[in-house]
């Protein structure tokens, strides 16, 4: 098992937390894992992403082209990654912010009203973990507890007060994949 | 220990204090500015000192300085940093101290870009700096490797009195993986007698230079410093290497760009393809004596860089014109792909199978 994610955003749509989360998570559960972050001048107001790598077995090339799944959580993103997901793949993409449909007939494509879903729960902020939520439901990547244990790394302890929205969040992404 | 996940950058200065390092000078440069906020946040924890320079010249004058004086040190920066460093590296090679550089490269030439890149191997490997000198120089292909090369780093530059580099490519700086950090509670120091640390009216004083006026004297300084470095080609050669006995190509590669060539090469296998690896761990000393463990029917060796064919050299002078050499290589920050690898290798070997 190789899993190649590419997950993409705005800067400060929280798009390296999501993928340091499952970088984590991959971690806990004693899988080979990787992380790399877009750092190029791209970074800076425009697009941001991160190649996650989670894999049973010694991890190649850290850079991902060809991603088993990709999350897309603004429209440049859909444009620049839509193509990067191999046949068979997952494609996710944020429908509140994103109105176009995947072209992509040969991958199983999500859509996920994760603003929307994070303005029901009270905070836009957390649209990043109803996306992973998604993910997670749909891949069954890394168990729920590997997650929250990540949550405490990439926040730190001093943020254990945002754990609940942050898993209603989870909670909520995974039951737009259910619906 | 646990398993922690670590930016390389972060990575290198645990490591660092891991070592026993406890001071560092440096200029902030991307992509590896990670390495000042970390030292800056971390090293007064551990009784250490931090201290953003006012320019890499003057950081690398620090290092001298503080090595001179026989504290672990450390300081860090990215290619066009790292050119400006050369004046100090070849007076601490002069004077044989002791001090761990990293490198984490970007695009050149110039101020280039801030993305990955591997064009500072001549750079490293030649003795960046004046005069006839090396440096031991590592290049880790991963984060644990980062931090084990970084420990043993400065043991080595104890050991021989030399400055070691650390050669990584923004990748190696970026990147998240997991690392686990082995216990050195148990490892004493070496003690450093040539080290001006006060004479405490014990001793005559100890003198760090790197100038010798007297011609006679510098040639029998030179000669000295050669035999070291004779020392560390036969004991400091690291390299890891497969497939060599049966492939039908080998491809030579380092750092982050060899774990492209390894997901190529597992590409190239399911292909019917037998395409052997030889990753030199150690640039300087080169793993020369690897080459030759190729088989005879090798079609020859591809030299695979983010670079325009650096390696090259050191390649054709393990081979020797035993075989062809060939290259690929990306540039300004551009990786190579896997694919792109795929398909050199079936353009040298000849078409699908």
């Amino acid at each position: 098992m190789e899993e190649r994610i590419i997950a993409a955003g705005f800067g400060g749509q929280g798009v390296m937390a999501l993928g340091q989360m499952l970088t984590y998570a991959g971690m806990v559960e004693d899988k080979r894992v990787s992380w790399v972050p877009s750092y190029g001048p791209e970074m800076r107001g425009g697009t941001a992403n991160c190649n996650v790598i989670i894999s049973d077995d010694l991890i190649g090339s850290p850079v991902v082209i060809e991603a088993t799944t990709a999350l897309v959580l603004n429209k440049p993103s859909l444009d620049k990654f839509e193509h990067s997901v191999v046949p068979g793949g997952k494609l996710f993409i944020n429908s509140s912010l994103i109105s176009t449909k995947s072209t992509r007939e040969d991958i199983d494509v999500y859509y996920v009203p994760a603003n929307d879903i994070a303005n029901e729960i009270g905070n836009n902020r957390v649209a990043n973990m109803v996306m992973l939520g998604a993910y997670l439901e749909a891949t069954k990547m890394v168990g729920m507890d590997s997650i929250e244990k990540a949550f405490y790394k990439v926040f730190g302890e001093n943020k254990a007060h945002l754990l609940p929205i942050n898993k209603e969040a989870l909670e909520k992404g995974a039951e737009a994949v259910r619906k | 220990m646990e398993k922690v996940l670590m930016k390389g950058n972060e990575a290198v200065c645990a490591a660092a204090i891991a070592a026993g390092c406890k001071y560092f000078f440096g200029y902030p440069i991307t992509p590896q500015n990670e390495i000042p906020e970390y030292m800056a946040r971390e090293l007064p924890k551990v009784g250490g000192t931090f201290i953003q320079a006012e320019s890499e010249v003057a950081a690398i004058n620090m290092v001298y300085g503080a090595a001179g004086a026989g504290a672990r040190v450390m300081t860090s920066s990215s290619s066009p940093g790292v050119a400006l460093k050369q004046e100090g590296i070849s007076y601490c090679a002069g004077a044989e101290l002791p001090a761990v550089i990293v490198n984490m490269m970007r695009g050149g030439p110039g101020l280039g870009s801030i993305q990955p890149s591997q064009t500072d191997y001549f750079q490293a490997t030649r003795g960046g700096g004046n005069g006839d000198y090396k440096t031991l120089v590592l290049a880790p292909a991963d984060v644990q490797e980062l931090v084990d090369l970084t420990i043993e780093g400065f043991d080595k530059a104890d050991y021989y009195r030399n400055p070691v580099m650390i050669l990584g490519d923004g990748f190696i700086g970026q990147m998240m993986e997991p690392v686990v950090f082995k216990d050195r509670s148990d490892v004493e120091l070496p003690e450093k007698p040539w080290a001006t640390s006060g004479t405490k009216g014990e001793r005559k004083p100890n003198i760090i230079n790197s100038l010798y006026l007297g011609a006679e004297e510098l040639e029998e300084h030179n000669i000295h410093l050669q035999a070291k470095y004779a020392e560390m080609a036969k004991n400091e050669v690291k390299v890891e290497s497969f497939g060599l006995e049966d492939a039908e190509l080998v491809i030579a590669a380092y750092g982050t760009t060899s774990r492209i060539c390894k997901t190529a090469i597992s590409k190239l296998e399911k292909e019917g393809y037998k395409v052997g690896l030889i990753r030199p761990i150690s640039l300087w000393p080169y793993p020369f004596n690897e080459f030759e463990k190729i088989n005879d029917d090798c079609k020859g060796v591809l030299t695979v860089e983010m670079n325009t064919g650096q390696m090259t050299d050191d390649v054709q002078i393990a081979l020797n014109g035993r075989m062809p050499s060939y290259f690929y290589g990306r540039t300004g920050g551009m990786a190579p792909t896997p694919e792109e690898i795929v398909n050199k290798v079936k353009e040298i070997l000849g078409g699908d199978r």
